[in-house]
C-alpha cells in the first residue's frame, strides 16, 4: 500500500525525524492562508502516489499567498501525469503547502528488503534530487549499502560508518546518523517495504531535514497496523483495482481487450503471455485465489465485464483447491446477473472439471471451451472483435 | 529416489484441524504420504479422522512420532511461530504453505533458520511431491503427477499443475516437483534445489518455471552455466506485466531492469538452457530437449 507524502511526513514526526512545517490544503483558499501563516512564501506539492512530480508541474515554489492559490487552483481538481503515473495521471485532491528550505546540501536515504541478502538494507548517497535509477546506472560507487541483521537490528556503527561515507562534518553527522536510526524505526515498526527519502537535505544552518517522505507498506501487514489502514486513498487506485482489493482478489488493470480470469498468480501470469503470444492483448491480470467460492467467481467475472473494454473473456482454471464446478457456477451467475453477451472461452482442468463444463453448457452463455492453452489461444485469436 | 522426500518422510501437519489443514492432510493421506501427527495448540490427545494423533506441541509430536518433516497451514499472523517451532524441535525439512506471511517476519525467520539444521520451503509454496515414493506434501493435485525422470521446480502453484500436466500428457514422468514458492524472502531457492536435482541419480533432466521480479534466475543461471550437469527446459512468466504493479505474487514485481522477464530470459539463454518460449510449450520444449539429449527412448 502507498500512503502520501504528508501522511508519510506525519509518520517520520513521530519519530523525531525532521520535516519542514507544512499544511495541508484542498481548496485555493486554504493553500492561500496557509501561505501567509508560512510566512507569505511556501512550496505547493500536489499530493500524489507517484514519484517524479518536480519535472511534471507538481511541486511549484510561490512568493505570495496570492500566488499560491492560483498555483492550486490549476493543480486541485486535475491528474497530474509524470513519468510514473502512466498517460492518464493520478488525480490532484490535497497539496501540502511547506515553508520554503534552505538547501546547502542534498543527500538521498532509503530502506528496503534486499532480497539478495534476505533482509534490510539502508542505502545513502551524497546525490540527493536525483533520480536514484540513473545514480545507480551511471555512479554506482556514489551509493552506499549497508545489509542490516534484522535480528540485532541497525547497529551504530553501521550509522556512524555511513555517515562517514557521506563526508559530513561532525555536528551534522551526529544528527544525519540519528535520522537514519529512527529511520530504521519507522520502516520495521510500520512494516514497510519502502522508506526514502529524497532529498534529505543539510540547511544553511547545518541541520538535516526530510524535504521529501515515501514509504511504501506492506499489504501482507495490515491485520497489526489498522492506525495505518486509515491513510489508504482509493482515490489514487485505479477504480477496478480498488474494488478487486476489497473483494481479495488479485487484479492489474492493462491496455488489452481480453479480459483473463485465472486460478493462481503464476498461471495468471502465464495466461496473460500466450495471450500476447497469440497476438491477442489482456485487458487485465486476475487471479481469483485458491478457495474462492461460486459468489466470488462471480464478483470477479463482473469486474472483468464491467471494464468497457473488454470484448472477449478468457477463463482459465487449473482445478484443484478451486473446483471447476465452482468456478462454472460462479461464471453463470455473473453473465445472468449482467446480462453479459461477451464472448468467453473457457479453459478447465482438474477436479470436478466434467460438472463445470455442463453448468457452463447448459447455461446458454457464448461459450467456447478450450483443452490446452494452445486451444485457448486460438480460441480467443478466432472471436473477431 | 528424487529430492527431499520419499517413503521414509514422517509428516507432521501443523494447522491440521483448520479447514485447509485437514482437507489437505486427507489429500496427501489418500496419495499415499505417511502422515504420522497433527499440531494444533489445545487440541492435543484428539485424534484426525480416527488415524492420526494430534499433538499441543511440535517437541512432544517429534520425541511420540519420530516425525522428520511439518507441513505448515497456519494463518498468516501465527506462520512465522510455527516455522520456528518446527525447526527448534529439530525437524530438518518444513515446507510452509501459508500465503501473506508479512516479508519482515520472514526475514525474520531466515536468519533465524540459516545456522540451524533446518531446510524451509516456502512460504506461499504448493509443497513438494516425488510420484514414484507416493510420497505427496502439499497441495497439488496428485493425480496429474507420473512417476519419472525429469525434475520440476517452480516459484508458482497453479503454474507448476500447468506444466506437470503437460509432461504428463507427453508421458513424461517427473522424479520430483518442488515449488519454492511466490514470495520475495523465501526459505529454498533454485540453486540450493538445482544442486539437489543434480546429485539425484533418478532426475535427468530439469524443468524450470520462474517469472518476474528479485534475480533468482539469473542465480539459476549462473549456477547452470557453472556448476549443473543436467540439461534444464526454463520458462519465465510475467513478459506482460507493467513495471511497480504486484501480479498476486508478493514477489512477483517489477522493481528495475535486472527483474524483468526479458533480462531472466537472456541470462538462462546464455547459460545454454533450453528456453520454452510460450507457457503452451512446456511439455514440448522438455520432449525435444529429453530427445536431443537421448534421454528419450
Amino acid at each position: 500500500m502507498n500512503i502520501h507524502e504528508f501522511q508519510a511526513k506525519e509518520v517520520f514526526s513521530r519519530y523525531g525525524i525532521p520535516v519542514p512545517r507544512g499544511i495541508v490544503a484542498t481548496t485555493p483558499e486554504e493553500a492561500k492562508a496557509a501561505t501567509a501563516e508560512l510566512g507569505g512564501q511556501s512550496v505547493v506539492k500536489a499530493q500524489i502516489h507517484a514519484g517524479g512530480r518536480g519535472k511534471s508541474g507538481g511541486v511549484k515554489l510561490v512568493r505570495s499567498p496570492e500566488e499560491a492559490s492560483e498555483v492550486a487552483q490549476t493543480m486541485l481538481g486535475t491528474n497530474l501525469v509524470t513519468p510514473q503515473t502512466g498517460p492518464e495521471g493520478a488525480p490532484v485532491e490535497k497539496l501540502l503547502i511547506e515553508e520554503l528550505a534552505d538547501i546547502k546540501q542534498e543527500l538521498y536515504v532509503a530502506l528496503t528488503i534486499d532480497r539478495g541478502h534476505r533482509g534490510p538494507a539502508l542505502l545513502v548517497s551524497t546525490q540527493g534530487g536525483m533520480d536514484i535509477e540513473e545514480v545507480a546506472a551511471n555512479n554506482p560507487e556514489d551509493i552506499h549499502t549497508e545489509p542490516v541483521d534484522p535480528l540485532s537490528g541497525l547497529m551504530p556503527f553501521q550509522t556512524r560508518r555511513l555517515v562517514r561515507k557521506l563526508g559530513l562534518d561532525q555536528a551534522v553527522a551526529s544528527e544525519a546518523a540519528k535520522v537514519l536510526s529512527a529511520l530504521y524505526r519507522v520502516f520495521v515498526e510500520n512494516d514497510c517495504t519502502l522508506v526514502e527519502i529524497n532529498p534529505l537535505i543539510i540547511t544553511g544552518e547545518g541541520h538535516v531535514v526530510a524535504l521529501d517522505a515515501k514509504i511504501n507498506l506492506d499489504d501482507d501487514s495490515m491485520f497489526r497496523h489498522a492506525d495505518l489502514l486509515a491513510y489508504r486513498d482509493v482515490s489514487q487506485e485505479d477504480p477496478l483495482e480498488a474494488q478487486a482489493s476489497d473483494l481479495d482478489i488479485a487484479y492489474v488493470n492493462l491496455d488489452g481487450d481480453v479480459g483473463c480470469l485465472v486460478n493462481g498468480a503464476g498461471l495468471a501470469m502465464a495466461t496473460l503471455d500466450v495471450t500476447n503470444a497469440a497476438g491477442a492483448a489482456p485487458a487485465n491480470f486476475l487471479d481469483v485465489g485458491g478457495g474462492a467460492t461460486p459468489e466470488k467467481v462471480s464478483s470477479a467475472v463482473k469486474i472483468i465485464l464491467s471494464d468497457p473494454k473488454v470484448k472477449r473473456v478468457l477463463i482459465n482454471i487449473f482445478g484443484g483447491i478451486l473446483r471447476c464446478d465452482i468456478a462454472g457456477e460462479g461464471i453463470v451467475m455473473a453473465y445472468k446477473e449482467t446480462g453479459s453477451t461477451v464472448p468467453l472461452v473457457v479453459r478447465m482442468l482438474g477436479t470436478n472439471v466434467a460438472e463445470g463444463k455442463e453448468i457452463l453448457g447448459a447455461s446458454g452463455l457464448p461459450v467456447v471451451f478450450a483443452d490446452t492453452l494452445t486451444d485457448a489461444s486460438n480460441a480467443i485469436k478466432q472471436i473477431k472483435v | 529416489m528424487g529430492v527431499l522426500v520419499d517413503e521414509t518422510t514422517r509428516v507432521l501437519v501443523q494447522g491440521i484441524t483448520g479447514k485447509e489443514g485437514s482437507f489437505h492432510a486427507r489429500g496427501c493421506m489418500a496419495y499415499g504420504t505417511n502422515v504420522v501427527a497433527g499440531v494444533t495448540p489445545g487440541k492435543g490427545g484428539t485424534m484426525f479422522d480416527d488415524k492420526v494423533p494430534v499433538f499441543n506441541s511440535v517437541e512432544e509430536a517429534v520425541a511420540e512420532t519420530q516425525a522428520n518433516m511439518s507441513l505448515i497451514f497456519v494463518p498468516p499472523p501465527f506462520a512465522p511461530d510455527a516455522i520456528l517451532e518446527s525447526a527448534d524441535a529439530g525437524i530438518p525439512l518444513i515446507a510452509c504453505i501459508t500465503e501473506g506471511v508479512p516479508v519482515q517476519d520472514m526475514v525474520k525467520v531466515y536468519r533465524y533458520i540459516e545456522n540451524k539444521p533446518t531446510r524451509l520451503i516456502g512460504p506461499n509454496c504448493p509443497g513438494l511431491i516425488n510420484p514414484g515414493a507416493k510420497c505427496k506434501i502439499g497441495i497439488m493435485p496428485g493425480a496429474i503427477h507420473l512417476p519419472g525422470r525429469v525434475g520440476v521446480l517452480s516459484r508458482s502453484g497453479t503454474l507448476t499443475y500447468e506444466a506437470v500436466g503437460q509432461l504428463t500428457t507427453l508421458n513424461l514422468g517427473q522424479s520430483s516437483c518442488v515449488g519454492i514458492g511466490g514470495d520475495p524472502i523465501i526459505g529454498t531457492n533454485f540453486v540450493d534445489v538445482l544442486r539437489l536435482f543434480d546429485a539425484d541419480p533418478d532426475t535427468d533432466a530439469v524443468v524450470m518455471i520462474g517469472e518476474i521480479g528479485g534475480t533468482m534466475e539469473q542465480d539459476a543461471a549462473a549456477f547452470i552455466k557453472a556448476e549443473f550437469s543436467k540439461p534444464v527446459a526454463a520458462l519465465v512468466v510475467g513478459a506482460s506485466a507493467p513495471p511497480g504493479k504486484r501480479m498476486g505474487h508478493a514477489g512477483a514485481i517489477i522493481t528495475g531492469e535486472s527483474a524483468t522477464a526479458e533480462y531472466k530470459i537472456a541470462a538462462l539463454t546464455d547459460a545454454g538452457a533450453w528456453v520454452i518460449p510460450t507457457p503452451a510449450d512446456i511439455g514440448t520444449t522438455a520432449q525435444e530437449m529429453l530427445r536431443s539429449k537421448s534421454l528419450l527412448t
